[in-house]
């Protein structure tokens, strides 16, 4: 299954300038794995010390937040898009 | 799904307009979507921004211009030089005048038949809730966490719809929170991020018309509310790369176990937001990193003495175009894969603009072993002001 993986903004500085990257997973966790696999700083932005999703960072398959689908065991089709929308807060100073 | 506004009660709302107000609003008139009763509700809501920013500039000049009745404006700061870039309500003869201030006088002469309320203040928990009690609509332009979850918060024990937008460079998110039965800023982001984690403002720039759409799709919110029409953004996140001039949108969803707006409420007032989103005391500086430093007198006496000093620049490549101090030039992001480029047996002054990125660069290249490092306080900001104000500051 190669879904797409969108990289926003904030992120890119951490892959590469990439923003986005196609991987071949069966679920949104294995795709994140190869992701931080592939892109090594971006893992303390996604994840914890303990491997689990910061919680300003949200994750969509399709535009569904993982949340309320199986989080990350959420299953994963050919050319489902994985979009990481994390907290930004810039609007007067940026 | 069109969410609706209640706004003034019937025995204070207006119920006419002028002649003059009936041809300056005809565009609207003459749209049966709108129409006189349309333009009525504009002209009988109330709606408070909260910051006059970059967002607030289009925010207060559509709102404005489309009649909405009463305009508050939150924002304590004054209009500075870079401000210009962006925040189109403000002139060059506006700066070292406080925004709020500023952006009464544009908007009340942009029109004179509305009322416009400047509130030269920092929105705090102190003064949140009574602020927000006599608006309807509060529109959030606002540049940091903390403020983002105290409006939040205000809102949702207040009833009241907070038009949300934000920014980061080159990309934006826009919904709207606080609808009933919608979701809250606290379903989409239980937590903040922790300072320091996420690329700060100052170095992380925005294209300056970027705040113009996003605020100007928060100004369109804002008016579907008022006039119960269209599609509202509640329930949807719009997300907008201006680069690649796409728009995708995600479902939101109220989290039933969000602790202010869920279905057994832990949250019953407002609380210390800075402490919330980790960060100590009014400002929201990242934490120190303590490494050894330099002073620009220091590191030019140095020079002026002969010393052998390898200077490492962390910025990136366009800001060397800039103005540089002749360093090498290694990006911060770039500096683990390239510290073979660097000699740790020389002595090396590392600098970036303004002195935050390099103190990074010494704490990492300290952990990897250089023993000879110093940052470069101030960066060339404290450069240009201390030694030689040839170099431009940006």
């Amino acid at each position: 299954m190669t879904v797409r993986v969108m990289i926003p903004t904030p992120l890119r500085v951490y892959a590469g300038k990439r923003d986005s990257a196609e991987f071949r997973a069966g679920t949104v966790g294995e795709a994140l794995a190869q992701l931080t696999g592939e892109f090594d700083d971006l893992r303390r932005h996604l994840f914890t010390d303990e491997g689990t999703l910061r919680s300003f960072v949200n994750v969509y398959v399709n535009g569904e937040d993982i949340r309320y689908l199986s989080k990350e065991e959420t299953p994963t089709k050919d050319g489902d898009t994985i979009s990481i929308i994390p907290s930004i807060a810039g609007g007067s100073c940026c | 799904m069109a969410s609706k506004v209640q706004t003034v009660t019937r025995a204070e709302a207006a119920t006419t307009l002028t002649n003059e107000e009936i041809l300056r609003y005809s565009r609207h008139l003459i749209m049966p979507e709108v129409g006189m009763d349309g333009q009525l509700k504009l002209k009988n809501a109330k709606v408070l921004l909260i910051g006059t920013g970059g967002l607030g500039a289009p925010l207060g000049l559509y709102l404005a211009a489309a009649g909405v009745g009463k305009l508050g404006l939150v924002d304590f700061d004054v209009v500075d030089f870079t401000n210009l870039q962006r925040q189109v309500t403000f002139g060059t003869s506006d700066v070292g005048k406080p925004k709020s201030q500023a952006a009464q006088a544009r908007l009340s002469n942009l029109n004179p038949n509305i009322q416009v309320q400047a509130f030269e203040t920092k929105l705090t928990s102190e003064n949140a809730l009574e602020l927000f009690k006599d608006f309807d609509i509060i529109v959030d332009g606002t540049d940091n966490f903390p403020t983002r979850y105290l409006v939040n918060d205000a809102c949702i024990l207040l009833g009241k719809p907070n038009v949300y937008g934000s920014i980061f460079r080159f990309e934006g998110q826009v919904t709207v929170f606080g609808t009933p039965g919608g979701p809250c800023y606290r379903c989409l982001y239980p937590e903040p991020p922790p300072p320091g984690l996420v690329p700060s403002c100052a170095e992380g720039g925005v294209l300056g018309v970027l705040p113009g759409i996003v605020g100007s799709i928060q100004a369109m919110e804002t008016i579907k509310l008022i006039l119960g029409s269209g599609d509202s953004l509640a329930e949807r996140l719009l997300l907008f790369d201006a680069l690649g001039m796409k728009f995708r949108e995600f479902k939101l969803r109220k989290n039933p176990a969000c602790p202010i707006c869920g279905d057994k409420r832990t949250i019953h007032k407002l609380i210390d937001y800075y402490e919330f989103c980790g960060v100590r005391g009014e400002e929201a500086p990242a934490p120190d990193l303590h490494v050894p430093e330099i002073t620009p007198r220091e590191f030019k006496a140095r020079l002026d003495r002969g010393d052998e000093l390898f200077v490492l620049d962390v910025r990136e490549p366009h800001e060397y175009q800039i103005c540089n101090l002749r360093g090498h030039l290694i990006p911060l992001g770039e500096l683990p894969r390239r510290v073979h480029e660097l000699d740790s047996s020389r002595e090396i002054v590392t600098h970036c603009r303004s002195g935050k990125r390099s103190a990074e660069a010494v704490d990492f290249l300290r952990k990897a072993g250089f023993r000879k490092i110093l940052n470069l306080k101030g960066g060339i900001l404290a450069w240009s002001d201390e030694v030689d104000s040839s170099v431009p500051k940006y």
